[in-house]
C-alpha cells in the first residue's frame, strides 16, 4: 500500500513539473507550435541504437500526448547517414524536421567526403551520450582488461580480430584508439551491418573482442555468454542496479583504470534546420525536456546504461566544436579521412 | 514434454475474443500491404508500432506479427495476377504464377499459394516450439565465411535457370552485381559508383528496382499485345481450393524440400527472399516436372512460397534468442520488444514465458485465421481479373509510383521505377532473363560484404571456406549445383556416344 502511495506521489510530481515546463517558457517567450506533422529524420536504418531512441521518443511523446501534431519517423541511411543530414541541409527554412545523431554526423562527412557539416543544421540539444564496452567472449580466459592487452602484445600483429559496426564510424575509430596502447600490435578489424550481429558474431567466437554499447550486448551478458572487461569513460557508470546476477553496470571498471587510456562516447543528440528561429528551438527543447521527465525515458536510460548528460544552447554547441576538433584528430591518426 | 505444457499456457493467453479480434485487424492490414508494392512489412509494421506501446506487449506483439503474417500472404496476390511482386520474396512466385494466371488458373494459383504459405509457416512453428535452444545454437555456428557460403549455394542453385543462352542469363547477372555494388561499400567506408550525385548515396533499392522491372516492364508488354490480360476471360469456379488441394500430395517432397530451405535461411539469418529463390531453384531441379517451370506450373509457385514463408516465420527465432533480426520486420519488431520492457535475447524465454508462448501460440492461430481469411477471398481476387485493362492498367502504375516513393521517401525514385519499367521491356523483347538480375541485385553486396570480411578474418586466404564441415560442406554443394547442368550434359553426351558406339 505505501508503495503505491509513494508512486502515485511520484507521479503527481512528473505531472506537476511537466506543467511547469509547459507554462513557463510559455511566459518568457512568443509561443510557437508546429503547424503541421513533425518529421524526425533518423541518419540510421531500422533497429538500430539511434532508431531504437527515435522510436521511443515517437512512443512517448504519443502515449503522453505530449505534441499536438504527430511526431513522424523515418530512415534515411544511405551513404553511413548522409542521406539523412543532406535532406536536412537542403530543407534549412522548414522547421518541422527534426533529425537525431549519432557520432555520424562526425564521421560521415570525414570519412566519406559528403558535404555537410553539423553547422549545416540547428543544435536543440544533446539528450544522452552512448557508452562503448570492451567485450570478450566469457569461454575466453581474459578476466581483466591487462589479460586481453597483455595477449593482444604477445600475439601476431593482427591476430586479434575485433568486430564493429561499420566501416571508419565510431566502433573502428575507438578500435584505433586502443590501438595505439597495444605496444605497435594491430587488430584485424572486421565490420559488420548492426550492432545486434557484432554482438552474436562475439558469443560465436568469429572474433576476439567488440566495443558494442552497452544496449547491444546486455542480453547476452546477463545470460553469461560475454564478458565486459572496461568502459570507455573517464568515470564509472552510475547505475548500481544489479544487472546480471552477481554484477551492476557500475561494476565496470573504467578502461583509464585498468590501464588503457582510452575515452569515447557517442553523442545521442537532437537537432533541427538551420534556419530554425530561437522560439522553435525551445519548442523542440522544451518537448524534449517533456520526455526525459516521463518514467519510461529513465527506466530506458537505465536499460541502456547511458551517461545522462543534458545540454542545449551555447554549451552544446560548445561541446559539438570540441567533440569535432577530436574526431577529426582521431581519424586523421587512424588514417580514416577521405582526403587521406 | 515442458514445451507442450508451456505451449497450452500459451495458448490459454492468445486465445481470447481479443486476441482473435486483433489478429483479424491484423491479418487484414497485412494483406493490405503485402498487395501494396513498396509498402512492405517492415514499413508497415513500423508505422503500427507507436499505436502499441499503450497495449500489453503481448497483445501489442499479436497484432504486429498478425501485420506480418498478412504480409506475407498478400505478397503472393499482385505477383499472380499482374506479375508485380508486392514483396521483395514474392518475386519467385511469378515466374510460374503469373502464366498460370494467363492460361485462366489465377484461382488454383492463389490457393495454392496460400496454402504453400501456411505450410511453411506451420512448419517453422513446430521447429520454433520443440527445438529453439538447439536451432539457436546452431545460428552461432555462422560467421562471415559461413554467410559466404550459404549466399553462394543461393547463386548456384539458380545457375542455368533461365531458357535460352547462359550468357545472356551471365550478363543479366552482372548487371545486378554491378547495381548492387552503388552506394556505400560497407567494408571500407567509402562512397561507390555515385559520380557525386546525392541520389545515388542509398544505391538502387531492390523493391524500385522490381516494381519497375516487372511492374511497368509487364504493363508495357501488355500494351503492345492490345490492352488486354491473358486469361482475363478465365471463369470463376467455387471449387478452386479443393480442386487445387486434390493436386498438392503429389508434391509433398516439394513441399518438404523448402520448409527446411526456409527454415534454414530464416534462422541463419538469409531472410525470406533468398530462401524463397533457392526453394525455386531446387524444385526446379529436383522435380519431375522440372522442364515444365515457368510456363504455369502449380509446383513452381508452391515451391518458393512455401521456402517464403518458413523463412519469414523462422526469422522470428533468432531475434527472440538471440537478439539479432533476421528479416527487416523482425528489426522494427525488435525495437518494439525493446519499448514495451523486454530484453530479447536468451533469457527472454526464461524470464517472460508468458510472453514468449503467448507469441508462439499465437503464431499457430494468426496462421489458421489468415489461411481461412484468405481462402474466402480467393473468388474476390482472382475477379479483378476481369476489370478492363484500360481501367486497372492505369491504377496500377499509380500504386506502383506510391510504392517506389514509399520506400525511400524520394521522388527520384519514381524516376527510377519507370527506368527500370522501360529496361524490363527491353529485356523481354530482347529475351534477357530478369531473375538472374534481380537475384543479384537483392543478395549482391551481401554476398560481398561476406566475401571480404571472410578474406579479412583469413587474412586473405580462401581455405577459409573448407576449414571447417559446416562451410565446406555447403561450398562444395554449391559448386556441385553451379556445375550440375555441365555434369549432366557431358553423361547425356557421353551415354549417348555409348550408345552410337554399341549401334556402331
Amino acid at each position: 500500500m505505501i508503495r503505491t502511495g509513494a508512486s502515485k506521489a511520484r507521479t503527481i510530481a512528473i505531472a506537476l513539473a511537466a506543467s511547469a515546463c509547459l507554462t513557463a517558457p510559455a511566459l518568457a517567450q512568443q509561443k510557437w507550435e508546429p503547424s503541421k506533422p513533425v518529421t524526425l529524420v533518423i541518419p540510421a536504418g531500422t533497429g538500430g541504437g539511434a532508431d531504437q531512441m527515435a522510436r521511443f521518443i515517437q512512443g512517448v511523446v504519443q502515449k503522453h500526448s505530449l505534441m499536438k501534431q504527430p511526431l513522424i519517423v523515418i530512415n534515411k541511411a544511405g551513404g553511413a547517414g548522409a542521406e539523412g543530414f543532406l535532406e536536412m541541409k537542403a530543407s534549412a527554412n522548414d522547421p518541422h524536421k527534426i533529425t537525431i545523431t549519432l557520432s555520424n554526423v562526425f564521421t560521415t562527412p570525414l570519412g566519406t567526403g559528403s558535404p555537410f557539416n553539423w553547422k549545416d543544421m540547428k543544435p536543440v540539444a544533446m539528450l544522452a551520450l552512448d557508452q562503448f564496452i570492451l567485450w570478450t567472449n566469457s569461454e575466453k580466459p581474459y578476466k581483466t582488461t591487462k589479460d586481453y592487452v597483455e595477449a593482444v602484445k604477445a600475439g601476431e600483429d593482427r591476430q586479434f580480430k575485433m568486430g564493429g559496426t561499420g566501416s571508419k564510424q565510431e566502433d573502428q575509430i575507438v578500435t584505433a584508439a586502443v590501438e595505439q596502447q597495444t605496444g605497435g600490435k594491430k587488430f584485424t578489424y572486421v565490420p559488420y551491418a548492426g550492432g545486434g550481429q557484432v554482438a552474436v558474431q562475439l558469443v560465436g567466437n568469429h572474433v576476439d573482442s567488440t566495443v558494442n554499447n552497452p544496449i547491444e550486448a546486455v542480453g547476452q551478458w546477463r545470460a553469461g555468454q560475454l564478458r565486459p572487461l572496461c568502459i570507455f569513460d573517464a568515470q564509472r557508470s552510475t547505475y548500481t542496479a544489479k544487472v546480471t546476477e552477481k554484477e551492476a553496470w557500475s561494476d565496470i571498471p573504467t578502461c583509464k583504470e585498468s590501464g588503457l587510456p582510452v575515452e569515447y562516447q557517442m553523442l545521442r543528440g537532437i537537432f533541427t534546420t538551420k534556419n530554425a528561429k530561437p522560439e522553435q528551438v525551445a519548442f523542440y527543447v522544451d518537448l524534449l525536456k517533456k520526455v526525459m521527465a516521463t518514467p519510461d525515458w529513465k527506466e530506458f536510460m537505465e536499460k541502456g546504461a547511458f551517461n545522462q548528460t543534458f545540454m542545449t544552447g551555447p554549451d552544446f554547441e560548445k561541446w559539438l566544436t570540441t567533440a569535432e576538433a577530436l574526431h577529426s584528430d582521431l581519424m586523421k591518426k587512424a588514417g580514416f579521412l577521405a582526403t587521406q | 514434454m515442458d514445451e507442450l505444457n508451456a505451449l497450452f499456457g500459451g495458448f490459454a493467453v492468445a486465445l481470447s475474443a481479443y486476441h482473435i479480434l486483433l489478429m483479424v485487424i491484423g491479418i487484414t492490414l497485412g494483406v493490405v500491404i503485402g498487395v501494396l508494392p513498396g509498402l512492405g512489412g517492415a514499413n508497415g509494421v513500423a508505422i503500427l508500432l507507436p499505436l502499441t506501446f499503450t497495449m500489453p506487449p503481448t497483445s501489442a506483439i499479436i497484432l504486429l506479427t498478425s501485420i506480418y503474417w498478412g504480409a506475407l500472404f498478400g505478397g503472393a496476390i499482385t505477383s499472380i495476377l499482374f506479375n508485380i511482386p508486392g514483396e521483395p520474396w514474392s518475386v519467385a512466385t511469378t515466374f510460374d504464377g503469373h502464366p498460370m494466371a494467363q492460361n485462366g488458373k489465377a484461382d488454383e494459383a492463389l490457393v495454392g499459394a496460400f496454402t504453400a504459405s501456411f505450410v511453411g509457416a506451420i512448419f517453422a512453428v513446430c521447429l520454433i516450439t520443440f527445438l529453439a535452444p538447439v536451432v539457436a545454437k546452431f545460428a552461432l555456428k555462422f560467421g562471415p565465411a559461413e554467410f559466404f557460403a550459404v549466399q553462394f549455394l543461393t547463386f548456384a542453385s539458380f545457375i542455368g535457370m533461365g531458357r535460352g543462352s547462359p550468357f545472356k542469363t551471365i550478363a543479366s547477372m552482372c548487371l545486378g552485381f554491378a547495381l548492387a555494388s552503388v552506394g556505400l561499400d560497407g567494408v571500407t567506408g567509402t562512397l561507390r559508383m555515385t559520380f557525386g550525385q546525392d541520389e545515388l548515396l542509398n544505391g538502387f533499392k531492390f523493391l524500385v528496382a522490381v516494381i519497375g522491372l516487372f511492374g511497368i516492364g509487364e504493363i508495357l508488354c501488355s500494351m503492345e499485345d492490345g490492352l488486354k490480360f491473358n486469361g482475363a476471360a478465365a471463369k470463376l469456379r467455387m471449387d478452386a481450393v479443393i480442386r487445387t488441394w486434390k493436386q498438392l500430395p503429389a508434391m509433398s517432397m516439394t513441399f518438404l524440400r523448402s520448409c527446411i530451405v526456409g527454415c534454414w535461411m530464416g534462422i541463419t539469418p538469409g531472410g525470406a527472399t533468398p530462401a524463397s529463390f533457392m526453394g525455386y531453384g531446387i524444385a526446379k531441379r529436383l522435380s519431375k516436372r522440372g522442364d515444365n517451370f515457368g510456363k504455369g506450373e502449380l509446383e513452381g509457385v508452391v515451391a518458393p512460397e512455401t521456402a517464403a514463408h518458413a523463412a519469414g516465420t523462422s526469422a522470428l527465432l533468432p531475434m527472440l534468442t538471440l537478439g539479432i533480426p533476421g528479416s527487416p520486420t523482425a528489426a522494427v519488431l525488435l525495437g518494439g520488444l525493446l519499448i514495451w520492457g523486454l530484453q530479447p535475447g536468451p533469457l527472454l524465454f526464461v524470464e517472460q514465458k508468458d510472453f514468449v508462448w503467448g507469441l508462439i501460440a499465437s503464431m499457430y492461430l494468426g496462421n489458421v485465421v489468415g489461411l481461412v481469411m484468405v481462402l474466402t477471398c480467393v473468388p474476390f481476387f482472382a475477379a479483378i481479373l476481369r476489370v478492363p485493362f484500360s481501367i486497372i492498367a492505369p491504377a496500377i502504375v499509380f500504386v506502383c509510383a506510391i510504392g517506389a516513393f514509399t520506400v525511400n521517401n524520394a521522388m527520384f525514385d519514381v524516376w527510377m521505377m519507370l527506368v527500370f519499367g522501360v529496361l524490363g521491356y527491353l529485356f523481354n523483347k530482347l529475351r534477357y532473363p530478369l531473375p538472374p538480375l534481380v537475384l543479384a541485385l537483392v543478395l549482391g553486396d551481401q554476398a560481398e560484404s561476406s566475401f571480404r570480411q571472410a578474406m579479412l578474418v583469413s587474412q586473405g586466404n580462401v581455405g577459409v571456406f573448407w576449414s571447417n564441415w559446416l562451410c565446406g560442406g555447403i561450398m562444395t554443394l554449391g559448386l556441385l549445383m553451379a556445375f550440375w547442368p555441365a555434369l549432366q550434359a557431358l553423361r547425356t553426351k557421353l551415354s549417348s556416344n555409348d550408345a552410337v558406339a554399341r549401334a556402331a
